[in-house]
C-alpha cells in the first residue's frame, strides 16, 4: 500500500511537504498585491502571508523537532498584527480632511 | 496508536493545506475587497486551526502543544479585530470615491 509509506515513519517528510505547499499557496496570493486594486486588498494579501508564514514555521518547527521555531512563529504572530495595525492608522490619517490636527480625529 | 495519532495529523494538516488552497484562490479570484475578505479569514482560521490540531499529536509534551495553541489564539484575535478594521477602511475609501 502506498499511503504507508507515511505511516511508517517518514513523517517528517510529510511535515516538510506540507509547509513547501503552503508557502506556495501564500506565493500565489501574493499575486493579488501586484494587482490590487485597492490598499485594503494588498493588505489582505500580506496579511495571508503572515498566517501562511506562520503556518509553514509550525510545520518545519515540528519536522525538524526544533521547538525554538515556534516563537519565531509568535514573534511574527505579534508583527502581523501590528502591520495592520499600522496600515489601517495609516488609511485613516490619509482620509482625514487637511487642517485637521490629531487629537480631533 | 501512534499510527492512528499520524493518520489523524495527515488528515488535519492535508484539510489545512486545503484551506489555505481555498484562501489563496478566493483571494485572487472574488470580485470585490469584501469577499476577499471572506477568503482570507478562512485561510487564516481554519487553515491554520487544522494545522496546528493536526501538529498537536507530533509534539513532545503538554506545554509544547498549548504553545502552538497560544499562536493560533494570538492569530485569531488578531485577525478578527484586523479584518474589521480593514473592511472599515475599505468602505471609507469606497464612500469617498
Amino acid at each position: 500500500m502506498r499511503w504507508r509509506w507515511f505511516l511508517g515513519g517518514a513523517m517528517d517528510e510529510f511535515l516538510l511537504s506540507a509547509a513547501t505547499f503552503v508557502l506556495l499557496m501564500v506565493a500565489l496570493g501574493l499575486v493579488r498585491v501586484a494587482r490590487g486594486p485597492g490598499y485594503a486588498d494588498r493588505m489582505m494579501a500580506a496579511q495571508l502571508l503572515g498566517t501562511g508564514g506562520i503556518g509553514a514555521l509550525l510545520l518545519v518547527g515540528a519536522a525538524v523537532g526544533e521547538a525554538a521555531v515556534v516563537d519565531v512563529a509568535l514573534t511574527l504572530a505579534l508583527l502581523a498584527a501590528f502591520t495592520s495595525i499600522a496600515f489601517v492608522k495609516y488609511m485613516a490619517h490619509e482620509d482625514r480632511p487637511p487642517g485637521v490636527d490629531e487629537d480631533s480625529a | 496508536m501512534d499510527r492512528l495519532l499520524d493518520l489523524f495529523s495527515i488528515v488535519a494538516i492535508v484539510s489545512g493545506a486545503f484551506f489555505f488552497l481555498a484562501g489563496s484562490v478566493g483571494l485572487l479570484r472574488f470580485p470585490d475587497a469584501y469577499t476577499r475578505l471572506h477568503a482570507l479569514t478562512k485561510a487564516d482560521n481554519l487553515g491554520l486551526a487544522l494545522v496546528v490540531i493536526g501538529l498537536l499529536p507530533q509534539v513532545d509534551g503538554v506545554l509544547a502543544g498549548l504553545k502552538l495553541v497560544v499562536v493560533w489564539l494570538l492569530v485569531l484575535l488578531s485577525g478578527a479585530a484586523v479584518s474589521q478594521l480593514i473592511a472599515r477602511a475599505a468602505r471609507r475609501r469606497e464612500k469617498q470615491t
